[in-house]
């Protein structure tokens, strides 16, 4: 027969959750610091290459960021299945791109301009064919610094034949 | 009536609640920070004031079609031998004024580390991802070159001496301090590395 005590003499004292608080918000403030916010939301398939002899971005104020892919399935119905390239939030076309980037360097502060890198995060499966418009596009405006973003990994990954 | 205690005590289990509220917010809106990748400079568009004249042992042409094969110096070569062939390349040492160079000497080669290019040409039709391959054999090349001899002169890796020296964290002494030997070795091994237009054939 089971009988129910109210009396605690005995039996294992409850575990105090009184620092689960503490411990919960070390936890939020530890994400907090070593995160980004999300600045925008892609809408190209963006599966980077690897590669294993990367350099780390130093700081995120002087860059400015060219996303290419092929539209996600959302928005394939309506631009195809084609590469388009993604400035900020919206699609654009290579003959965009100059201006783009001279007003993000405009934005910054003066003494960051010298140091603006244009981060290319283009999928893997993109032709080159418009890899080479965009680098034509930004060496007419001058801004030669280019790090095509990539993710850490054996650069042979790359080779894999991947469908479509 | 008097109180027997002071004001109640405010119930405080739900702030773990709240916290992970707030948590789970953060993790869903953010991202771990992960960029890294290849940094390259584009040639300028105006084409220098003289012209330079290079002689055509003194570069090595790399070549990627559309089917992602590659051509380096008229031979048909597997992506997996760009680095040892673009070693040998840079460390030729045909004219025998590298005195740290370790090449074969070949007089049909590269004359020397800092008269060495490399020139690199694709198809509009090549994937991008065969293209990131093979720039990262090439700066690997260089990166192993150049990681030969920081472990000679200073006993370590130059990829991490120049890492430690991009690092914003980095004290500045140790910093002054590795910006002449990052410097003294980028010069050993200078990268010299073309990126053509595309051509338009196949």
């Amino acid at each position: 027969m089971i009988k129910y005590s109210n009396k605690t003499d005995g039996g294992v004292p409850p575990v105090s959750t009184a620092s689960l608080p503490d411990i919960v918000f070390m936890l939020l403030f530890f994400f907090m610091t070593v995160t980004v916010m999300k600045d925008s939301t892609l809408k190209v398939a963006n599966e980077l290459p690897n590669a294993s002899e990367v350099k780390k971005m130093e700081k995120k104020d002087r860059i400015i960021y060219i996303h290419v892919g092929r539209p996600t399935e959302k928005y394939s119905a309506v631009f195809g299945s084609e590469p388009k390239i993604q400035l900020n939030d919206k699609y654009a076309e290579v003959s965009d791109i100059g201006t783009y980037v001279l007003e993000q360097i405009g934005k910054m502060p003066a003494h960051l301009r010298p140091y603006a890198t244009i981060s290319l995060k283009v999928d893997k499966r993109t032709g080159m064919g418009l890899i080479s418009d965009i680098k034509q596009e930004l060496r007419k405006v001058n801004a030669l610094k280019v790090n095509y973003t990539t993710y850490d990994g054996d650069a042979f990954m790359n080779l894999r034949k991947t469908d479509n | 009536m008097p109180r027997r205690a002071g004001a109640p005590e405010v119930n405080a289990g739900s702030m773990a609640d709240i916290a992970f509220l707030l948590l789970i917010f953060f993790l869903v809106t953010t991202t771990i920070e992960t960029d890294a990748g290849l940094d390259r400079m584009l040639p300028p568009i105006e084409p220098p004031e003289e012209d330079v004249i290079i002689k055509q042992k003194n570069i090595f042409q790399v070549l990627i079609n559309k089917n992602g094969q590659l051509l380096a110096d008229d031979n048909i070569i597997g992506l997996k031998e760009l680095r040892v062939k673009a070693m040998d390349f840079l460390d030729n040492n045909g004219d025998g004024t590298c005195t740290y160079c370790k090449g074969k000497k070949d007089a049909e080669s590269s004359d020397n580390p800092t008269k060495a290019i490399i020139s690199l040409k694709n198809d509009r039709e090549t994937k991008y991802g065969t293209y990131i391959t093979v720039q990262n054999e090439i700066v690997g090349a260089y990166n192993d070159l150049r990681n030969r001899e920081a472990q000679r002169l200073y006993g370590q890796d130059f990829t991490d001496m120049e890492a430690t020296y991009l690092n914003p964290e980095t004290p500045s002494g140790v910093r002054d301090e590795l910006k002449e030997k990052v410097k003294r070795i980028q010069d050993l091994f200078p990268q010299k590395f073309s990126e053509a237009e595309t051509s338009t054939s196949n």
